[in-house]
């Protein structure tokens, strides 16, 4: 499994706000994201709309998860393919591991897939003597710098372009040195040709899954590059990992859900590539893998069935959420410090490897809504991390100086006129430590607080002396 | 065993036990009827409004379209347009009836090899099954008379499609596949052929800073034939 960082957060995130390049890289890569989606939204007038049939068909998904699973599980076993039900990322591990040896493999291509991030599946098969080869463009980059993915659909969120050049550079050795990369088409193309030869060798290949369709036993990987195309139709096998949320019942349910994927995701109207695999080569075909199995991955996953955290297993990981958090916008994905950054690895991580290690994660939001405004399937992220939040306070895991601080607050907050009455005094001294500037840099106490923001300097009162203020002047 | 504990963590938090069968027989009605949700307004359109929006999006997303009116001049179109982008005149083709039969030695400096595509191939001419407006995005299911690696591993992909194909929505083109499994086509017995690739355009990647490049692992080019087959579409 990826190493789990998420204890150090807040370190984490300091470090990220002092690294010119990655807010150099995230700065350039956001506004992107967003005038695309913003773009995209707004030339489908049912967009609306179809958010609530997604919510709808992934509630109703849910609802029946486990009938529905059966009968993907059939339909795969039906065409021939073979499916297996794993409890731990171990036990997929082990499958895979096995699948591979059991062919002989020696080298093994992979698309994108954010569950083999959380198996770890690299280094697994590394460790066994199988060279995994990573084949969409941003992971093949972060193979290289042996980095993980700080982004769930663009892995490579945090590189500049010279990032590129210069690790192209480094290990593509056989190349003139002094090679130009004029466009960055041409860092495109120097990987297509590299990748080329792996895809051909390669014994096996293993893709993720955005779906799988339960009345016809098929996976759906959506991809710009081709990459996963090419990992599961040239290998003799085909692995495709998924967990167990991705199930959708019809090729109808997901057609609905692909109108919102990629506009939330890229802001391209359709993918170039959405593929449905379903088994393995049909006897009379003239290519396609001899072998296809899925690995159906719980890790964690059931145990939020009839929780307040089963509706985040309607996510279907399009990333909105993240490119218009102004958190992850300031410390990018790594400062999450396990697989899935932004404001669903916030509610997810928690759930998925214990809130004990991971309860920064669902403090790191200013609650601003931006997230659940701009989902597809509507999961109320906010109130998700909210839940999260209590949690860990009720099990006394918040630092006991906010513990201190909270308590005293609501020791005062039962007692209006008093709270009122230190509020008052507390504005006020506030605002004489900061006349004559619009905000602080830092304050006595709340070091936490201003080392990544700045404070406003309050101008005038307290919020009900304002609105007392405004209640009189309308009565007038 | 994984498979019981992962079914019965997901009924406890249900609060359920198995599925009684009367219920479960309402979702495998739900299945066999695949209801349609909404789709949206902008492919309900008439006929040659709906081919105009394909070639539309088609062009939108960086592929070309050439309109003939007559299956015998497909050879020429196809000639002219490798010489126009400075392609050798040569391709691997699908091994599809239609494709067979078309008048190949009208443009006698052609050469092609029906068969599934290799890695030495420039240009790849496949067979298309549906094209659907709404995004511009064609159909391409896997059959031995329409092999996968045509649509992948070749630099420039040409798609001969009919105009009689084009239809508005993606679960029409759903509903070609299964009408045509009905029919005794190489996907009977309504099982789903083993890859049905929608593809919207030539491949790309963005990972890049986030900015769109085209060419990435599939072909860098996407021309479509549109054989102008259906008189209602004109
Ligand atoms: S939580 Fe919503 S917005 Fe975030 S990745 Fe999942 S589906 Fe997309």
């Amino acid at each position: 499994m990826v190493h789990l960082t998420s204890p150090a957060f807040k370190t984490n995130a300091a470090r990220a706000m002092r690294d010119p390049g990655l807010q150099k890289a995230l700065g350039t890569a956001k506004g992107a994201f967003l005038q695309r989606r913003a773009a995209a939204v707004a030339a489908l007038p049912e967009f609306e709309a179809l958010r609530d049939i997604g919510r709808e068909i992934k509630n109703h998904t849910l609802a029946h998860l486990d009938f529905y699973l059966e009968t993907f599980a059939a339909n795969v076993e039906r065409v021939g393919g073979k499916v297996h039900w794993c409890s731990t990322a171990e036990e997929a591990r082990a499958t895979v591991l096995k699948i591979c040896q059991d062919e002989g493999a020696k080298t093994v291509t992979k698309g994108k897939s954010m569950i083999s991030e959380e198996l770890g599946i690299n280094d697994h098969l590394e460790a066994h003597g199988i060279q995994p080869v990573e084949t969409d463009l941003g992971e093949y980059i972060l193979q290289l710098r042996r980095e993980h993915p700080s982004h769930i659909i663009a892995p490579a969120f945090h590189l500049n372009r010279e990032d590129w050049e210069a690790d192209f550079r480094r290990m593509h050795t056989d190349l003139p040195p002094d090679r130009v990369f004029a466009e960055r088409r041409d860092i495109l193309a120097e990987a297509r040709t590299r990748l080329r030869e792996k895809f051909l060798a390669a014994d096996v290949g293993i893709t993720g899954a955005n779906f799988l369709i339960a009345e016809t036993g098929s996976s759906v990987i959506v991809t710009n590059e081709g990459n996963g195309d090419l990992t599961q139709t040239l290998p003799r096998v085909h692995i495709a990992l998924a967990s167990i949320e991705k199930v959708v019942p019809t090729l109808e349910d997901c057609c609905s859900l692909l109108r919102l994927l990629a506009r939330s995701a890229t802001g391209q109207d359709f993918s170039v590539y959405t593929t449905f695999s379903t088994g393995p080569k049909r006897a009379p075909d003239l290519d396609g893998p001899e072998a296809y199995h899925v690995v159906l991955l719980d890790n964690g996953r059931s145990n939020m069935m009839g929780t307040e955290f089963q509706e985040m297993l309607r996510c279907i990981r399009c990333a909105a959420c993240m490119n218009h958090c102004p958190v992850y916008g300031a410390v990018g994905g790594h400062a999450y410090g396990w697989v899935y950054p932004g404001p669903m690895g916030s509610v997810l991580t928690p759930s998925l490897v214990g809130v004990e290690k991971t309860g920064h994660l669902p403090n790191a939001s200013t609650f601003c809504g931006k997230c659940e405004s701009v989902c597809p399937v509507k999961i109320p992220l906010p109130k998700m991390m909210r839940h999260w939040r209590e949690r860990e306070f009720e099990r006394h895991l918040t630092p006991a100086s906010m513990r201190r601080g909270l308590g005293l607050w609501a020791w005062f907050a039962q007692r209006p006129a008093l709270y009122r009455a230190v509020t008052r005094f507390g504005i006020g001294a506030v605002a004489l430590l900061g006349r004559g500037r619009g905000s602080f840099r830092s304050l006595p106490l709340a070091g936490g607080w201003t080392e990544g923001r700045d404070l406003p300097v309050p101008e005038g009162g307290t919020f009900m002396a304002r609105y007392k203020a405004q209640q009189r002047k309308a009565a007038r | 065993m994984s498979k019981d504990a992962i079914l019965s963590a997901i009924r406890r938090g249900l609060k359920r036990g198995p599925l009684p069968e009367d219920q479960q027989a309402m979702l495998r009605a739900r299945m066999a009827a695949h209801p349609r949700h909404l789709i949206p307004a902008r492919s309900r359109v008439a006929r040659p409004a709906q081919v105009a929006l394909f070639v539309g999006n088609v062009e939108k997303e960086f592929g070309t379209v050439e309109r003939v009116a007559d299956a015998a001049e497909i050879p020429a179109a196809i000639a002219q347009y490798l010489a126009g982008q400075n392609l050798p005149p040569r391709f691997v083709m699908a091994p599809h009836p239609e494709l067979q039969a078309l008048p190949w030695g009208r443009a006698p400096m052609l050469a092609h090899e029906a068969r599934r595509a290799q890695a030495s191939d420039l240009v790849s001419v496949q067979h298309g099954f549906a094209g659907v407006a709404e995004t511009g995005t064609l159909m391409l299911p896997s059959d031995p008379a329409r092999p996968t690696t045509l649509n992948i591993l070749a630099d420039t992909e040409i798609v001969v499609l009919r105009s009689s194909a084009i239809v508005g929505a993606y679960e029409e083109a759903w509903d070609r596949l299964r009408t045509a499994g009905k029919l005794g086509d190489p996907h009977a017995s309504g099982v789903m052929p083993r890859n049905v690739m929608f593809v919207t355009g030539p491949s790309r990647s963005a990972d890049i800073e986030q900015t769109l490049e085209l060419g990435a692992h599939g072909p860098r080019r996407l021309h479509i034939v549109l054989l102008d087959d259906d008189p209602e579409a004109r």
